[in-house]
């Protein structure tokens, strides 16, 4: 973990029980700051791209690249200003296009899945792995801070799983997916479930090349939670209202609820499910496999 | 606290493009919806920093306000709050600007 700022390049992503993490920090020389610079905050599908990893060159707005660095490394005058016009999250934006592109070509239709903690990802994930098994297969990427606890459950359901640990990380970020993606066998017209790290703020600014993004948000949780979370919420494409089954016990107002979602996120869906009665879990399975590649004819090679 | 991760990756971005200079201070642009906060990116951008040739570097934050489009009575309005509602009522309007998280350049030592 980056003692320093607890920063992504620590992030651990595994297969319990299928030996040792990968470390998707690597093991390169080390700065000043203990970050490691030479690639631990940027991982590529090494080689599949044609994409050379260490050369960092930089990817500017207008689609040109900054690879002129003579014109910059040491020839400025002292006082100089250097204009960039450079986003600060231009690298995750290109290795999540990557990412895209990636699952594109294979026919994969990737869902980020966010929520804070508790809303009832994981609980989803399992009953749609149970229940969508020789339909649709469906793989699982579990983003948490600690353990494979998620993972082990996820499995157990019968899914294909890569548990990423972000130590003090808060959310997912392009390059961990990338790296998480390698691992796992995904057949076409298959679907990749992405659990962010329960959290209604940060993952919202990652962009992690998925095909959809899904917010979940539970009954248990409040009617205003769309409001309170704009950020999240406003580039949601399907909003999932959870624990449904919990409605006659708690102070939830779905209409007004529904409302607020409309208010941040005109564009969104919305479906209300129980993952435990399986209450609206259909609903969910047809927005699913609507939206999933056709699997390749028999007899043509998975991709 | 993603404000840390966008301070790596703003320093991590100024490095690559200007390899071993110095800086002394960078420019910022924060749009209102863009959902970081100014301070707590400032109070990272100290932390990622430190030990690379940004260490010490002043960060000049601009936040331009947000402009948006109303598809219902095409109006043009900035909203002010995160809640993108047009004073007409309606929510379906679309975000022309105010989500850039830019850094527009930098003063070399």
């Amino acid at each position: 973990m980056c003692a320093t700022c607890g920063c992504s390049g620590s992030a651990v992503i595994w297969s319990p029980g299928a030996g040792e993490p990968l470390r998707a920090g690597g093991d390169g020389p080390r700065d000043g700051t203990g970050h490691d610079r030479d690639r631990g905050h940027e991982h590529g599908h090494d080689g599949q791209y044609g994409h050379d990893q260490q050369h960092g060159h930089v990817h500017l707005p207008d689609g040109s690249h900054a690879d002129d660095r003579g014109a910059a490394a040491g020839q400025d005058e002292a006082g100089r200003t250097v204009a960039l016009q450079q986003k600060v999250l231009a690298k995750n934006d290109e290795i999540a296009q990557r990412n895209r592109e990636w699952l594109c070509e294979r026919g994969i239709f990737a869902v980020n899945l966010m929520s804070s903690p508790g809303a009832g990802k994981t609980t989803l994930l399992e009953r749609a792995g149970r229940e969508l098994a020789g339909r649709l297969a469906v793989s699982v990427i579990e983003g948490d801070q600690e353990t494979a606890l998620d993972a082990d459950r996820i499995r157990s359901a019968g899914c294909q799983v890569v548990q990423i640990n972000t130590g003090a990380g808060c959310h997912l970020d392009a390059a961990m997916v990338s790296r998480a993606l390698r691992t796992l066998d995904l057949p076409r017209g298959s679907v990749v479930m992405i659990e962010n790290v329960g959290n209604l703020v940060c993952p919202a600014l990652f962009d992690l090349g998925e095909a959809a993004r899904v917010v979940l948000a539970s009954v248990t949780e409040g009617t205003d939670k769309p409001l309170k979370y704009p950020q999240m919420f406003r580039s949601a494409d399907l909003v999932v209202i959870t624990k449904t089954d919990l409605m006659p016990y708690v102070d939830f107002d779905a209409a007004r609820c529904g409302d607020y979602v409309g208010q941040v996120s005109p564009q969104a869906t919305m479906i209300h499910l129980s993952a435990v009665t399986g209450s609206g879990m259909q609903q969910w399975y047809d927005w699913l496999l609507s939206r999933v590649p056709a699997p390749a004819a028999d007899g043509v090679p998975r991709s | 606290m993603h404000e840390l991760a966008i301070a790596e990756g703003l320093v991590d971005a100024v490095t690559e493009r200007l390899p071993g200079t110095r800086i002394a201070s960078v420019r910022l642009e924060i749009g209102a919806l863009s959902g970081v906060v100014a301070d707590s990116l400032r109070f990272c951008f100290d932390l990622a920093a430190e030990g690379t040739p940004l260490e010490g570097a002043r960060l000049e934050i601009t936040e331009p306000p947000a402009r948006c489009e109303c598809r219902a009575c095409g109006g043009d309005f900035a909203p002010d709050s995160p809640i993108v509602l047009c004073p007409c009522g309606s929510a379906d309007v679309a975000v022309v600007s105010g989500q850039q998280l830019t850094i527009t350049s930098v003063k070399v030592v």
